[in-house]
């Protein structure tokens, strides 16, 4: 049995007060084990995106806790926390977040000048992510001139350089054409099957779903039963969902 | 993010609105050119000042001379005293027993009696004769010059400070030329006899606020003064109009009161030169004092501009911060970035404004010392220092870094979720 990467137990969070109050989330438990890969499906507003936050340690469940590899993530020090993220964590937005002036390769050295990596040993670092993605031929351009399918796949090297062991993609294909969107899905697969990264995908998408080794269905702010309408490939989502 | 790093990004961030950067540089360039031109004015007075204060004996000597009568009780008018000695324009003297008396204070070193000496004229090789006036100071104090070398007395030869103004007048090419060149002086005695003197040029001196007409040496002094005293009426009163007493090295102020006050009791007044003209170098003070006030309001107005800029660059770049700090990135090296900013921003405008202002300064001054300004030979209107200097860029970084604090911390406690959020 493998260790479990990410461990959240009855976590609830809200936003705002009063007659404002929302609560995103309403007492949900997750277990993610190391090299899996796990989508999170629901609506938009279902709380999925918070779940993700408060998983990649963006922010603080109000109550409930996360564990990471086995520690309490609210006795991390802050510190602890950025290296956490730096070091363990990749990120890959469905809206890019590229600095749209600097280089590609800039762009995809950003963690390493974060982790204070010195410049030669980034740029060895950055175009070797970037071989890996096709992309070394526009290491040098602006983020700005590249496609959608070619940003997408800058993201995903950036959340590469660091060797992180577990990448969240908050619907990283939400912005693509179904074409390039596959493209982008092969890669992230690829990578969870051959370097063992562990995938955690946040996705209204039901195909990309699918294609996770698990998913969990999240509905107001709590775990759902896939109905039968929304169930997709029900041989693998019976045993994950109720994980 | 090491510490290179941190300044590499603020300085390439600084360029990433160019136009936003711009205006901001050019608020603060104009406080700081402001800054820098007053402070050079300031500066430029100054030393002209000390530089004539030194040509009048600096602080290391007291002017002495008699002191008025104080007006006796009642204010009524000063009883006649037959006994005082007096010059015609009723000015009293200082008599020998006087200038003993001077020497006798304790804490003072020498008295040297100034005489009052008028020649008649003076002229250099038959190329007309001109009335000059004597400086009783020179021989005695440092002379600010434009050629030569200062008086040197006992040299066993009679040695004279030309003003410039006379360089012309008395047929030199130039100040340099007429050096070591021999003049004729004229003296007339009590019965009218005229004797003359030859004296060398010595050295030609900085037409100078306080410090005008003809330097002597103690030679040259003497042997016109025995000159003068020839065929003189036993009737005339003899005495000095000035001495000036030396003050034994390492004074102290509270040393110089004492000595002050001990020749007060002696009847006499004794000034140092910043006793005398202390008030104006206050005034003049005060006036760079204000306008050096101006340019740093100016300055404050242009820290808001760099609020202003950064809160804008915060607000545009919050998802990139949020992605910074999801990746990791702790808010001190955040605050860190911005602040570097406001910093550059600051030292880019500063350092301009300082650039320019040397430049047209400088230009400007020695157009004003041609023109305007002819009249005081030695003054350079604005006197720029390198620790002046310094200390400006020194003052707009520091209210560039104040400025960028508030920007700084709201970018440095943004929360990443809503940074990445935000539409």
């Amino acid at each position: 049995m493998t260790e479990l990467i990410l461990q959240a137990t009855d976590i609830g969070k809200s936003y705002g007060h009063g007659d404002g109050r929302f609560d995103a989330l309403k007492g949900v438990s997750l277990d993610v084990r190391r090299g899996e890969s796990v989508a999170i499906v629901g609506k938009s507003g279902s709380g999925k995106s918070t779940l993700m936050h408060l998983l990649a340690l963006l922010d603080e469940p109000d109550r409930g806790t996360i564990r990471v590899g086995g520690v309490d993530a609210q006795q991390l020090k802050p510190r602890a926390l950025n290296k956490l993220r730096n070091k363990d964590f990749g990120f890959v937005f469905q809206q890019f977040f590229l600095t749209p002036n600097a280089t590609v390769l800039d762009n995809v050295t950003l963690p390493l000048m974060i982790a204070g990596v010195g410049p030669r040993e980034r740029k060895a670092r950055g175009m070797a992510v970037l071989e890996q993605m096709e992309l070394a031929d526009k290491a040098k351009n602006k983020a700005t001139n590249l496609s959608g399918g070619q940003k997408q796949r800058a993201v995903i090297a950036r959340a590469l350089v660091n060797n992180p062991s577990v990448i969240f993609a908050d619907e990283p294909t939400g912005n693509l054409d179904s074409a390039t969107g596959a493209v982008v899905e092969d890669i992230l697969f690829e990578l969870n099957k051959t370097q063992g990264i562990t995938l955690i995908i946040v996705t209204h998408d039901r195909e990309l779903a699918a294609r996770c080794d698990r998913q969990f269905f999240i509905k107001d702010g709590l775990e759902a039963v896939p109905d039968a309408a929304a169930s997709v490939a029900p041989a693998n989502s019976a045993a994950g969902a109720n994980a | 993010m090491n510490p290179l790093d941190v300044l590499k990004s603020a300085v390439s961030n600084t360029f990433r609105n160019k136009v936003r950067t711009l205006l901001t540089v050019i608020a603060i360039f104009i406080g700081a050119f402001t800054l820098t031109i007053t402070s050079a004015i300031g500066a430029g007075v100054s030393s002209y000042i000390d530089a004539q204060i030194s040509s009048i004996g600096g602080d290391s000597m007291l002017t002495v001379s008699s002191a008025p009568d104080a007006a006796p009780a009642g204010d009524g008018p000063t009883p006649y005293d037959p006994d005082k000695q007096a010059t015609a324009s009723g000015m009293s003297l200082l008599s020998e027993d006087d200038v003993t008396a001077i020497a006798a204070v304790d804490g003072i070193a020498d008295v040297q009696p100034a005489v009052m000496l008028s020649p008649d004229f003076i002229e250099f090789d038959g190329n007309g004769k001109f009335e000059i006036a004597v400086n009783p100071m020179a021989g005695i104090a440092t002379i600010d010059l434009a050629a030569g070398a200062q008086l040197e007395n006992g040299a066993g030869q009679n040695q004279i400070l030309l003003p410039a103004s006379y360089v012309d007048g008395l047929g030199f090419a130039d100040a340099e030329s007429a050096i070591g060149q021999p003049v004729t002086l004229a003296i007339s005695d009590y019965e009218g006899t005229q004797h003359t003197v030859e004296a060398v040029v010595q050295g030609v001196q900085n037409d100078s606020l306080f410090a005008s007409g003809a330097g002597l040496n103690a030679d040259l002094r003497d042997e016109l003064d025995a000159l003068k005293q020839t065929a003189k009426p036993a009737a005339v009163p003899s005495g000095y109009v000035m001495a000036i007493a030396f003050l034994a090295d390492g004074t102290t102020p509270a040393q110089l009161d004492d000595i002050q006050a001990a020749l007060t009791e002696q009847g006499l007044l004794g000034m140092t030169v910043t006793d005398q003209i202390g008030a104006i170098q206050d005034v003049i003070n005060g006036i760079i004092g204000v306008l050096n006030a101006f340019a740093v309001i100016a300055l404050i107005a242009a820290g808001f501009g760099i609020i202003n800029t950064l809160l804008m660059s915060v607000q545009e770049r919050t998802r990139e911060i949020g992605l910074m700090k999801a990746m990791g990135m702790g808010g001190g090296k955040i605050f860190a970035l911005f602040s570097f900013e406001a910093i550059f921003i600051g030292l880019l405008g500063s350092a301009l404004g300082a650039a320019v202002a040397i430049g047209l300064g400088s230009g400007l001054s020695s157009a004003l010392s041609a023109t305007v300004l002819s009249g005081l030979p030695g003054l350079t209107i604005m006197l720029f220092t390198p620790a002046s200097i310094a200390t400006i860029i020194g003052i707009v970084m520091a209210i560039a870094f104040l400025a960028g604090t508030l920007p700084a911390r709201r970018a440095a406690k943004q929360n990443p979720i809503d940074a990445l959020r935000y539409e």
